[in-house]
C-alpha cells in the first residue's frame, strides 16, 4: 500500500516521513526511560514503606537479571520466529535440547564450545520445526506440540548415554561444568555498591541497579544483551530485516516483490532454535551449575510469553523478562517477605490505573480496578508472608492479564501462524 | 479418484509415519552404539497379563486425554490446556470423594460430576477470554497449565495431609471405590473398572459429532468458519461449548486410576498426560477409533519400554523420542497424501475438461 503511495508522488511523501520517524522514536527512548524511572521509584516507595529491604538489593536484582536473561534468550527466539510468521511454541523444547548441549560440549571442550553445542542442538530443533511447517506445511502449534515431546525424551535418553559413569554425573545430570567468565567493571562497581548501601531513598536504589550489572557480570549476560541489541539492528534496520518480518506480516505481498519467503522463514525459525539454545546453555552454565533433566521448567513458555506481554517488540519482551525474572528472584532470596512487599506496589498500580480510568469516564472499568486494588491492599495488610506456590504463577497470571486487558493494543504480525504455499499469491 | 486408492492412500500416512518412526529410533540407537535388535526384541515382545492389564489401563486413560484434545482439533481450536485441566479437576473429584458427604457409589458418580465441571470451567476461563477479548486459546491455555499447576500445590498444602513421604489428599471411603474388571485371564489382574468411562465417552465423541446437529455445526465451523457463520451457526457459541465439552472430557481422565488404583490425590501424581492425548488425539486424525488405536500404540510402547532398562541395559526414555517422531511424521504424512490427492484431483479435473470442450460451447 504505502509503495503505491510512494511511486504516485515520490518527493512529496519522501520528506516529511523520516523526521516523523524520528520525533517518533525519541518519543518512544524517552518514554522508555520514564517507565524505567517509575519502577524504580516504586520500588524505593515498597522498600521503605514495608522494611523488606532485600527487594531493592544489588544481590537480588543480580539474581533476577541472572533469572530473566534465559527468559529473554528464549523469548528473543521467539521473536525472529514469529516476525517471519510462524508460531514456535517448540522453544521449551529447543532448550531443553539447549541445556543438553551445553551440558555435554561445555564438559568435554570447554564454555566456549559448549555454546556453540548448545546452540548448534536448539538449531537442530529449530530447523526441524522450520522443515516440518515451512516445507510440509505442518500446523505450526502441532509441530512445536511433537517438537517438545521429541526433544524432552530426546534429552532424557541422551543425559543417560553421555553422562552416567562421568565423575559426579549420573542419568539424569551432568557434572559440575566450568562457569563463563565474570567481570567487575572496574571503578564504578565498588563505588555503586557503597552508596546502595548507604539506604537513601531512590539513590540507593538506583546505584544498588547499577552495581547489579558492574559486580561480577557474566560474559553470556553480556553475549545475551548484544544477542537483544543486534536482533533489533538487524530486524529493525536492515533490508534483510525488513524482507523477514515482511514475510511475517504479508507472506504473499513479499512473494509478488521477490522475497523467497521460504528460504527467509526457515533461517528465522533457525535462528529461533539457536537461540533458544543459547537460553538452555545460560541456564546450564550460569544460572546453575550444570545440566539436569527437567531444567528448563517451563522456561520456554514463560519466554512465549514475555514476549506477547512485550507486544512482539525487542523492548517489551527484555521489560518482561526482568519483571518475571524479578518475581523469580525475590522469591528465592527471601521467600514470602519480598513478595508480599510487592503487593503493595501491585495494589498501588492497580488503584492509579483505577483513576486513570476514571478519568477517562470509563466508570465501570474504574471500579473494576478500584475493588481489585482494594482486595490486594487488604491481602498485603492482614498476612504476613505469601505462599511461594502464587509467586511462581506470576508471570503467567500476569501475561494472562496482559492479554485479557489489554489485547485490543497488541499487535502480532498480521500473518502469524498462517500457512504459507509457494506460488498462491493471488 | 476410485474408492480403492483413496482408502490406499488414507492407510499409507501412518505406515509411513510408523516406518519413519522405527527408522529414526534405531539410527538413534546406533548412533549412541546401543543394541537396535535387542530394543526390539524387548519392545515387540508379547506382554505378560499383568502387563497387558497396564496397557489396557493406560491406553483407557489416554484415550480419555485425545478425546478431551480432539473435541478442540475438530472445530479448529487448540486446547494445549488438557494437562491443567485434568490435574486440577482431578483434584477437586479426589477432595470431594475423600469428604465422604455421600454415600457409597453416590459419592462416586457426585464426585466424577465434580470433576467435569471443575475441568470444564477451567477450560471455561479461556473460552471466555477468547470470546470476549479475542485471546487465543493456545497461549491462554499454557498460562493457564501452570497457574493450575501451583494452585494444585497450594490446595494440596492447605487442604491435604501428610502419609509418609508424600502430601495427598484424603482417602476416598472404601464403599465408593469402583470394583476392577476381570478383562484379561490371569492372576490378580483387574482392569480397572471405569475403563468403561472411556469407552462412554468415546460413543458419545462418536454420535455427538456425527449424529446430531450440534456435531455438524461443530464440524463445519472446524472446517470453514464463513460458511459456517453464513449457514446460521453462532460461532462464539459454538467455541464456548466446544471447550467446555474439551475440559468436561479432560475433568475424566483422572478418575479411572483415582477410583480403581490410587484413591486420593497425592504429589505423586502421574504428569503429561495431556500433552500426550494431544499427541494421541493427532495420531489418530480425530476419529473415535483411530485415537483408540493411537492410545493403545502409545500405552503398549511406553509399558513395553520399562523392562528395556533391565533387560537390556537401554534407557526406556528414547521411547518417547519414538513416540513424538510418530506424531510428526503421521501430520507430515498426512500433509504430503493430501496434497497428492489434490493434485491428482485437479490432472482429472483438467482432463475431463479437455476432452469436453463442445459442452460449453453449447451452453454459450
Amino acid at each position: 500500500m504505502s509503495t503505491v503511495a510512494g511511486a504516485s508522488a515520490p518527493g512529496a511523501a519522501g520528506a516529511p516521513q523520516p523526521a516523523g520517524d524520528a520525533e517518533h522514536r525519541s518519543i518512544r527512548r524517552s518514554k522508555l526511560s520514564v517507565w524505567l524511572l517509575l519502577g524504580l521509584l516504586t520500588l524505593a516507595s515498597a522498600r521503605v514503606l514495608s522494611g523488606a529491604d532485600d527487594i531493592a538489593s544489588p544481590g537480588t536484582l543480580r539474581a533476577a537479571l541472572t533469572l530473566a536473561i534465559p527468559i529473554a534468550l528464549a523469548g528473543l527466539g521467539g521473536l525472529w520466529s514469529e516476525r517471519a510468521g510462524v508460531v514456535n511454541i517448540g522453544l521449551e523444547g529447543m532448550m531443553i535440547l539447549g541445556t543438553l548441549g551445553a551440558g555435554y560440549y561445555t564438559f568435554h571442550f570447554g564454555v566456549w564450545a559448549g555454546l556453540l553445542g548448545a546452540m548448534a542442538f536448539g538449531a537442530i530443533g529449530g530447523l526441524l520445526h522450520a522443515t516440518a511447517t515451512v516445507v510440509f506445511g505442518v500446523d505450526h502449534i502441532v509441530s512445536g506440540v511433537a517438537i517438545n515431546i521429541i526433544a524432552a525424551g530426546a534429552a532424557a535418553f541422551l543425559a543417560e548415554v553421555f553422562f552416567s559413569g562421568l565423575p559426579g554425573g549420573g542419568p539424569t545430570q551432568s557434572p559440575a561444568l566450568p562457569n563463563a567468565p565474570r567481570f567487575d567493571v572496574p571503578g564504578l562497581s565498588t563505588a555503586a555498591a557503597d552508596l546502595a548501601a548507604r539506604d537513601w531513598f531512590l539513590l540507593s536504589d538506583a546505584a544498588s541497579a547499577v552495581a547489579a550489572v558492574t559486580t561480577g557480570m557474566s560474559v553470556f549476560t553480556l553475549l545475551a544483551l548484544a544477542a537483544f541489541v543486534g536482533t533489533y539492528w538487524v530486524l529493525w534496520h536492515t533490508p534483510f530485516g525488513l524482507r523477514l518480518r515482511s514475510c511475517g506480516e504479508s507472506p504473499t505481498s513479499a512473494e509478488t516483490l521477490g522475497v523467497n519467503v521460504y528460504r527467509y522463514k526457515m533461517i528465522a525459525v533457525t535462528a529461533s532454535g539457536a537461540l533458544a539454545g543459547f537460553a538452555g546453555c545460560y541456564l546450564a552454565v550460569v544460572a546453575s551449575s550444570g545440566y539436569a533433566n527437567g531444567q528448563t521448567n517451563g522456561r520456554g513458555y514463560i519466554g512465549l510469553a514475555a514476549m506477547i506481554f512485550g507486544n512482539w517488540r525487542p523492548g517489551g519482551l527484555l521489560t518482561g523478562s526482568l519483571l518475571f525474572g524479578y518475581t523469580d528472584a525475590a522469591r528465592l532470596r527471601s521467600g514470602g517477605e519480598s513478595v508480599h512487599a510487592l503487593l503493595l506496589v501491585v495494589a498501588a498500580g492497580l488503584l492509579v490505573f483505577a483513576l486513570w480510568q476514571l478519568r477517562r469516564a470509563r466508570v465501570a472499568h474504574a471500579v473494576a480496578f478500584a475493588v481489585a486494588g482494594g482486595v490486594v491492599l487488604f491481602w498485603f495488610l492482614s498476612t504476613e508472608t505469601i505462599p511461594s506456590d502464587f509467586t511462581q504463577m506470576t508471570p503467567f497470571v500476569a501475561t494472562l492479564l496482559v492479554l485479557a486487558l489489554f489485547s485490543q493494543r497488541l499487535r502480532m504480525p498480521a500473518a502469524d501462524g498462517q500457512r504459507y504455499r509457494r506460488g498462491e499469491a493471488g | 479418484m476410485s474408492r480403492a486408492r483413496r482408502l490406499g492412500l488414507t492407510l499409507v500416512a501412518p505406515l509411513i509415519a510408523v516406518v519413519a518412526a522405527a527408522l529414526v529410533t534405531s539410527l538413534v540407537l546406533l548412533g549412541v552404539g546401543e543394541s537396535v535388535g535387542e530394543f526390539w526384541a524387548v519392545v515387540l515382545s508379547v506382554p505378560s497379563s499383568r502387563l497387558m492389564v497396564t496397557i489396557v489401563n493406560n491406553a483407557s486413560v489416554l484415550y480419555l486425554s485425545g478425546l478431551a484434545a480432539a473435541i478442540g482439533f475438530r472445530m479448529n481450536l487448540f486446547n494445549i490446556g488438557v494437562e491443567g485441566q485434568y490435574r486440577i479437576a482431578t483434584f477437586a473429584g479426589a477432595y470431594f470423594a475423600g469428604l465422604a458427604l455421600l454415600p457409597g457409589p453416590l459419592n462416586t458418580v457426585v464426585a466424577i460430576a465434580v470433576a467435569m465441571v471443575v475441568g470444564a470451567g477451567w477450560a471455561g476461563i479461556a473460552a471466555v477470554l477468547r470470546v470476549t477479548r479475542g485471546v487465543s486459546e493456545v497461549i491462554s491455555t499454557i498460562m493457564l497449565n501452570a497457574i493450575a499447576g501451583g494452585l494444585v500445590a497450594f490446595l494440596l498444602r492447605e487442604l491435604g495431609e501428610q502419609q509418609g513421604q508424600i502430601r495427598r489428599t484424603t482417602t476416598i471411603p472404601e464403599s465408593s471405590w469402583v470394583p476392577g474388571i476381570p478383562l484379561i485371564p490371569g492372576e490378580g489382574s483387574l482392569v480397572y473398572g471405569l475403563v468403561l468411562l472411556a469407552l462412554l465417552a468415546g460413543i458419545g465423541y462418536a454420535v455427538v459429532l456425527n449424529r446430531t446437529r450440534f456435531g455438524f455445526d461443530l464440524r463445519a465451523t472446524g472446517e470453514s468458519e464463513t460458511a459456517a457463520v453464513a449457514s446460521g451457526v453462532n460461532v462464539k457459541r459454538m467455541t464456548l461449548a466446544a471447550l467446555l465439552l474439551s475440559g468436561a472430557v479432560a475433568g475424566l481422565i483422572g478418575m479411572p486410576d483415582l477410583f480403581g488404583d490410587s484413591h486420593a490425590y497425592g504429589s505423586t501424581i502421574q504428569v503429561g498426560l495431556g500433552f500426550t492425548g494431544i499427541a494421541v488425539a493427532l495420531v489418530g486424525r480425530n476419529h473415535p477409533a483411530g485415537i483408540a488405536l493411537g492410545a493403545l500404540i502409545f500405552a503398549f510402547l511406553s509399558v513395553q519400554s520399562n523392562a528395556l532398562g533391565i533387560t537390556a541395559g537401554i534407557s526406556p526414555e528414547i521411547v518417547a523420542v519414538t513416540q513424538g517422531v510418530v506424531v510428526l511424521s503421521v501430520v507430515i504424512a498426512y500433509e504430503v497424501v493430501r496434497r497428492y490427492q489434490l493434485r491428482i484431483e485437479q490432472t482429472e479435473v483438467a482432463r475431463a475438461l479437455a476432452r469436453a470442450p463442445a459442452v460449453s460451447e453449447v451452453h454459450q
